[in-house]
């Protein structure tokens, strides 16, 4: 039981960049397992993604063509029948919303321990896995009991797979259960009267803002510095701005020639919708918050004494 | 309908805590109910205002000091509450399948037609109590809902699911099922001081292992924590020094360079 099944993941005609980084994280532990790597992709033009998805390192390709979109039972079937008809014992699946909504139903049917969103993994005798906890402030190791297991994996943490491969292809046929959860749609968040993807200079708003009223201080500073206003997930959830505003995993990617993060800790998530921005500036009271470690300059203050001064600097 | 809903008492560090072991040490340590179970609660108990649900029921393993945290809950609008805890769970990490174990066990004592929580704990951040548990009890599931519509007599929850970049996909699910609940699915209630006195008189069932018919095998875990450190930061942030004043005008140098202005 060396083997090691990764599942790809993809979503209105496209594979997503988590699969081709689920693949090298799935080859680095097959060959810690002296395995061969399998990959399953379900649903859709299954034929294009697997053209798509042979990259360097993938021994063998299982395609499913049953359904179009993310179906949780075609998944959950696709898997369990792959695990009884390879060698595979560990699996391999991306940390994103749609794994998180399949792999925790795998490891428990197949009786499998689970570890998710992991960052890292050292595989000797056994399977040690690297996570955070408290939301990103420590990071643990954990081991894990026994040969086989479910791995979710962390995006942007393995570089995607590279290079043409040369995996056999093969299609299963699956027999599923009739799905109770339908999917009857997909609806874009509003894009409103302003795209936040567009600005050059963003002041983004974090929690540390604490009060909607506060909100006019980091407006005063966009205003003092023609920059666009967008926030962080809290505020969006709280309501004081609207989704449009959002910059984050679940909101909008941005890649302005600079960021003003005010408040923002700097969760992974909201990480992962910033850090391509040119520069990173930050302000934040703790100096241990994440948003420092991808910022390229900045204040470990109250923003509520800097923004001002700021926003004088300006005036 | 009846609605159970699982609820967490999340650990959160302050700014500056110490590692002792394989944790943060207890003094460096809040507790609070997790923010995404608040979410879960709001729902529930909109369904019992909108008159869908007929009893609301908050579940949690955790130990006794956890009881405060659960009386949130009950102050939100939660008829009463159970709360599992044994020395089984003192001894180490509970993975997903003894936390599954056990509220199986509730399941079956209080029958519920729909199961709400978060999508993940704050603390330990794994995201899969609720499908698994959906998985082993046989119902229907949903990870990660940012809006909830329940049609009872259709036996079916309109929900969209929040997926990556300003995406949302509608399904219907059939109930009974086990939905994970995203922030920002409502405006959870501050409990208001006639809620938290209410709370007071309301029911929390302590219950343990043995109570739900399990021993301490039966939620023995397969993971293990074997070390907690806090990561090197790979920070080559230039921190700007000084007072408020004085940090601010050196941004302002650094924002002008960068050709920010009005």
């Amino acid at each position: 039981m060396s083997d090691v099944l990764v599942v790809a993941e993809h979503r209105r005609g496209e594979i997503r960049d988590v699969s081709y980084e689920a693949i090298t994280a799935g080859r680095e532990l097959a060959d810690a397992r002296d395995g061969d790597l399998h990959l399953a992709v379900v649903s859709g033009d299954v034929e294009q993604f697997a053209d798509d998805l042979n990259r360097k390192g993938v021994d063998a390709i299982h395609t499913v063509a049953n359904g179009e979109e993310f179906d949780h039972n075609v998944y959950q079937a696709s898997v369990e029948r792959l695990l009884g008809e390879t060698d595979a014992g560990a699996v391999v699946i991306p940390n994103s919303v749609n794994g998180l909504d399949y792999a925790p139903a795998v490891a428990e049917a197949s009786d499998l321990p689970l570890v998710t969103d992991a960052v890292g993994f050292e595989y000797d005798d056994g399977m040690t896995v690297t996570r955070e906890m408290y939301g990103s402030k420590v990071e643990t190791t954990v081991d894990v009991t026994g040969d086989r297991f479910v791995l979710t994996v962390r995006g942007g943490e393995w570089a995607p797979a590279e290079g043409v491969g040369d995996a056999a292809v093969g299609a299963v046929d699956v027999d599923h259960p009739e799905s109770g959860a339908r999917v009857t749609g997909f609806e874009e968040v509003a894009g409103g009267d302003v795209d936040i993807a567009d600005a050059d200079v963003l002041v983004s708003v974090g929690r540390g803002i604490d009060e909607e009223e506060n909100l006019e201080v980091v407006e005063e500073l966009a205003d003092a510095l023609g920059a666009t206003l967008s926030a962080s997930r809290p505020i969006v959830d709280n309501g004081w701005l609207p989704k449009n505003r959002q910059v984050g995993q679940s909101g909008k990617v941005v890649t302005p020639d600079v960021y003003i993060a005010v408040g923002i800790s700097g969760a992974v998530q909201h990480v992962a919708g910033m850090k391509g921005s040119d520069t990173i500036v930050a302000i934040n009271t703790d100096p241990n918050a994440p948003i420092f470690d991808i910022a390229d300059y900045g204040i470990v203050g109250d923003l509520f004494d800097v923004v001002p001064e700021l926003v004088d600097e300006f005036a | 309908m009846k609605v159970l809903v699982t609820v967490k008492e999340v650990a959160e560090p302050d700014d500056d805590f110490a590692i002792e072991g394989t944790d943060i040490a207890e003094a460096d340590l809040e507790y609070d109910l997790n923010e995404w179970d608040d979410y879960a609660v709001e729902a529930a108990v909109q369904l019992a205002e909108a008159g869908i649900a007929d009893e609301v029921v908050a579940v949690t393993i955790g130990p006794e000091r956890s009881e405060e945290t659960i009386r949130m809950a009950l102050a939100k609008g939660a008829d009463r509450a159970v709360r599992v805890w044994d020395d089984a769970f003192e001894a180490g990490f509970a993975d997903v399948a003894a936390k599954v174990t056990t509220f199986e066990a509730v399941v079956e004592a209080e029958e519920p037609d729909l199961i709400l929580g978060g999508v993940q704990a704050a603390d330990t951040g794994f995201g899969a109590t609720g499908v698994a548990l959906a998985e082993r009890i046989g119902f229907e599931h949903a990870a990660v809902v940012n809006d909830l519509d329940i049609d009872a007599d259709a036996g079916v929850a309109q929900v969209h699911r929040e997926l990556e970049g300003g995406v949302e996909e509608l399904t219907d699910v059939d109930l009974p099922a086990v939905l994970t609940v995203q922030t920002g699915l409502n405006e959870p209630r501050y409990a208001s001081l006639r809620g938290i006195r209410q709370a007071q008189r309301k029911e929390i069932d302590a219950t343990d292992l043995a109570d739900l018919g399990l021993t301490a095998d039966d939620v023995a875990s397969a993971l293990e924590i074997t070390s907690m450190y806090e990561p090197e930061s790979e920070s080559d942030a230039e921190i700007l020094e000084g007072d408020a004043g004085e940090s601010a005008a050196r941004l302002a140098e650094v924002l002008r360079d960068k050709g920010v202005s009005a």
